[in-house]
């Protein structure tokens, strides 16, 4: 026994044998047929967008993270998440420039993994709407042949880009601008137009359920969400029967893919539960007054980043109540 | 009896099957032993032998220095061939009594040295509860008889008696219920006469239903004792969880049990009160789970007090090739080893061999904020902002978020996904605080 080294840690001596690159790349697992999805309704115009969003990222984490980040998988699901909310065709240089974008501003600068205020795809996802406000909006129809290359994938970069792909548009943007709705079956299986992963609702809800169940994903505010935007939306709907239903509120644009995978990034989301709830009524607040009374179709991208924002005062407003005291006490 | 149980908590595997069925044996003398004079909470004791005195298995090695301490005495009959600074279970060296065993002595009883408790008045009994040396045997060693004197002002209505044993691995306080419920009933008789209580609830894991079902069995008719199961639940044996099970309560945060009326002791304890009545024998032996995945012969011993770490593991037949860490406690709260001539003391449960599989790696990843510890937290602190704080030094700012409300358990550094030691960083932070001038403390 004197031979033996031995080992002499702090307690407690044990731990869970989940660790946090688990928990990260369980999430990449969950989005495995989300990708797929996308595979199916856009070919391989969709796949290749997720793959140059996801190497934009990954290399970028590369250079600017720290060593060895790579390994626990959180890079991978910024560019993965990056790439579903983007167009099928959007050009692959802009994919790739809006992971590196978001790695690198969004993540390495804050100080890598945790240290982020904000959500590093949603970032990208930002910078590239700002920078290409053109090509993030045109929308190719989904189905045709796998194969076929559609928008302007090889364009080169910098260069004006030249559209021949057969464009549609999204739900939210038929109703926005042409007052034309969508069956909701479509946008439960995801057939319709939109950005790559966001169309297939039923598949991100699987993911989440998974997720949840595995202990990866707190669920409080991906329902809160749903729950905010069904009931604003209904009242809306009520109030005025030409504003849209809430169900096709909730299964309509990135609502799905932003409640489940991006306002449950517990880095930059609130780290209790109460904070998780008002997160997700925020959210969906935002988001229904963005796409009912803003400019844009589309608003669950701005909604979560400025809840983001508010995540610190959020965490501070809702410390938990001591054991044995009468009431929070603020401090 | 309503069970109220507690919030948060976590679920480690319980491991406890290597010796729940085992029954208790008894350890050979050692050699030698090594007796501390620093074995419990409160002040050490005061040396009151020297080197070449030959003593008797029972006789007073250190005298108990005030109320707040007990004496130590030695544990077998032998020689004390040296007096000085020794490792210590808890890490640091301390002043302590080597004895050599006398092989030919006959180790046997001797004319009583603790009176018949029959009788006795509430200050007789105190006072022979601490010349016998005992201590709480969950793991604190707080002195026991100074938890038979409610402090002034204060009045108990309910003595708790904790038999959770909720460290995974540990089984000596089961063995002891299974084994000798009597003596667990008798120490409850005593203590609930001298507290002036009417009203006790052993508290017992329902992972031990064999423990549960000897308590019932063996419960004396004139007494209202009430044996609870509790709900297999770490930390569900720690005095404010199991007070909140039990009675629904909330101790107040800086508080202590008494001032919601309840007396917390341990099983353990409650047998070695009635046992240094029953033999006339001070306390110089105690019940140790001797356990884990490293080591060969797992087994529950009674264990002279002062056995050295080696001599003890000697005896299980020694460590497999792949044990990596030796543990005095529970592998939650206990006190990992760097030197095994440290001896078994009063407070030692058990001693866990972890195999190199079960150790914690080194990798640390950043905090995410997943929320795990919030939701592992039994007194509901924020660890997580806790952490951050402790990484940067923000000493006040962790005790304004009540840093002293943590009692250490380690719920938060198990289920930490990052691997960020956690309890340790509180642990630290604790004694900075204690060093900081009150002021910049707030």
């Amino acid at each position: 026994m004197t031979d033996t080294p031995l080992v002499v840690t702090a307690s407690p001596h044990i731990r869970t044998r989940d660790t946090t690159p688990r928990i990260m790349w369980h999430v990449v697992v969950s989005l495995v047929p989300v990708i797929a999805a996308s595979g199916w309704f856009f070919g391989i115009s969709g796949l290749l967008v997720i793959v140059a969003a996801t190497l934009g990222a990954v290399v970028t984490e590369k250079f600017t993270g720290r060593p060895g980040a790579l390994r626990d998988g959180s890079a991978t699901i910024t560019g993965v998440l990056l790439g579903l909310s983007l167009p099928s065709g959007f050009p692959l240089w802009m994919a790739f420039l809006g992971g590196a974008f978001g790695i690198g501003f969004g993540k390495s600068v804050w100080g890598g993994l945790g240290q982020n205020a904000f959500n590093p795809a949603l970032l990208g996802r930002a910078f590239l709407q700002a920078a290409f406000p053109v090509a993030i909006t045109t929308w190719p129809k989904p189905g045709g042949a796998f194969w076929s290359l559609s928008g302007d994938l090889f364009a080169w970069p910098f260069l004006h880009p030249v559209s021949d792909a057969v464009t549609g548009a999204t739900p939210l943007g038929l109703l926005k601008f042409e007052k034309q709705g969508t069956p909701l079956s479509d946008l439960i299986l995801g057939t319709t137009g939109g950005s790559v992963g966001e169309t297939a609702s039923l598949l991100i809800i699987l993911g989440g359920v998974y997720l949840a169940v595995m202990g990866c994903l707190n669920w409080r505010a991906p329902v809160a969400i749903v729950l905010t935007v069904g009931g604003f939306s209904g009242l809306l709907h009520l109030l005025d029967p030409s504003k849209p239903s809430p169900l096709f509120m909730i299964f309509s644009g990135g609502l799905m893919l932003g409640a489940v995978y991006m306002a449950t990034d517990m880095v930059t989301v609130p780290v209790t539960n109460a904070g998780r709830w008002i997160f997700g009524a925020g959210v969906g607040l935002l988001v229904v007054v963005i796409r009912i009374w803003g400019g844009l179709p589309e608003g669950v991208m701005y909604a979560i980043l400025l809840m983001n924002a508010l995540t610190p005062f959020i965490n501070q407003s809702t410390q938990p109540r001591v054991f044995g005291s009468a009431a929070r006490r603020a401090s | 009896m309503k069970f109220f149980g507690f919030s948060h908590g976590i679920h480690p595997p319980e491991e406890k099957g290597l010796t729940s069925a085992l029954p208790i044996r008894r350890m050979p003398y050692p050699e030698r032993l090594v007796l501390p004079l620093r074995q419990h909470a409160g002040r050490e004791a005061k040396l009151a032998v020297k080197v070449g005195d030959r003593v008797e298995r029972g006789d007073v090695l250190g005298s108990a220095d005030g109320f707040m301490s007990v004496p130590i005495h030695a544990s077998a009959a032998g020689t004390v061939t040296e007096i000085g600074w020794w490792p210590h279970p808890d890490g640091s060296m301390a002043q302590s009594v080597h004895l050599a065993v006398d092989p030919s002595a006959p180790q046997v009883p001797r004319p009583r040295l603790v009176p018949r408790w029959t009788g006795l008045s509430t200050a007789q009994i105190v006072e022979a509860v601490q010349s016998a040396g005992v201590v709480g045997l969950g793991g604190a060693a707080f002195p026991t008889h100074v938890k038979l004197v409610p402090p002034k002002g204060s009045t108990v209505t309910i003595l708790i008696v904790n038999g959770a044993e909720c460290e995974p691995y540990l089984t000596s306080d089961h063995r002891t219920m299974v084994e000798y419920p009597e003596r667990v009933h008798l120490g409850c008789r005593i203590m609930m006469q001298t507290l002036g209580v009417t009203k006790a609830v052993i508290g017992v894991e329902r992972n031990k239903p064999d423990a549960i079902a000897a308590l019932e069995k063996a419960k004396p008719q004139d007494l209202d004792i009430t044996i609870l199961p509790l709900t297999v639940k770490y930390p569900q044996g720690a005095e404010k969880m199991l007070i909140k099970s039990v009675t629904g309560v909330e101790v107040p945060s800086g508080q202590l049990p008494v001032s919601v009326g309840v007396v917390v002791q341990n099983v353990g304890s409650l047998a070695a009160i009635a046992e240094v009545f029953e033999t006339g024998m001070p306390l110089i032996e105690r019940i140790v789970t001797v356990t884990g995945h490293g080591l060969k012969r797992p087994a529950n011993l009674i264990v002279p007090v002062g056995t050295r770490l080696r001599d003890l593991l000697a005896h299980c037949d020694g460590v497999t090739p792949d044990a990596a860490e030796v543990i005095l406690g529970g592998p939650m709260m206990g006190l990992a080893q760097a030197n095994l001539e440290a001896p078994v003391i009063k407070g030692t449960t058990g001693v866990v061999v972890l195999a190199k599989t079960e150790v914690r790696s080194e990798t640390v990843y950043p905090c995410i904020h997943c929320g795990r510890c919030l939701e592992a937290c039994p007194v509901f602190l924020n660890p997580s902002l806790l952490g951050d704080y402790a990484r940067v030094r923000r000493y006040a700012d962790m005790a304004s978020h009540h840093l002293a409300d943590c009692m250490l358990c380690g719920a938060c550094s198990y289920v930490c996904p990052s691997n960020i030691p956690l309890a340790q960083l509180f642990q630290a932070g604790k004694m900075a605080l204690r060093r900081m001038p009150p002021a910049e403390a707030r």
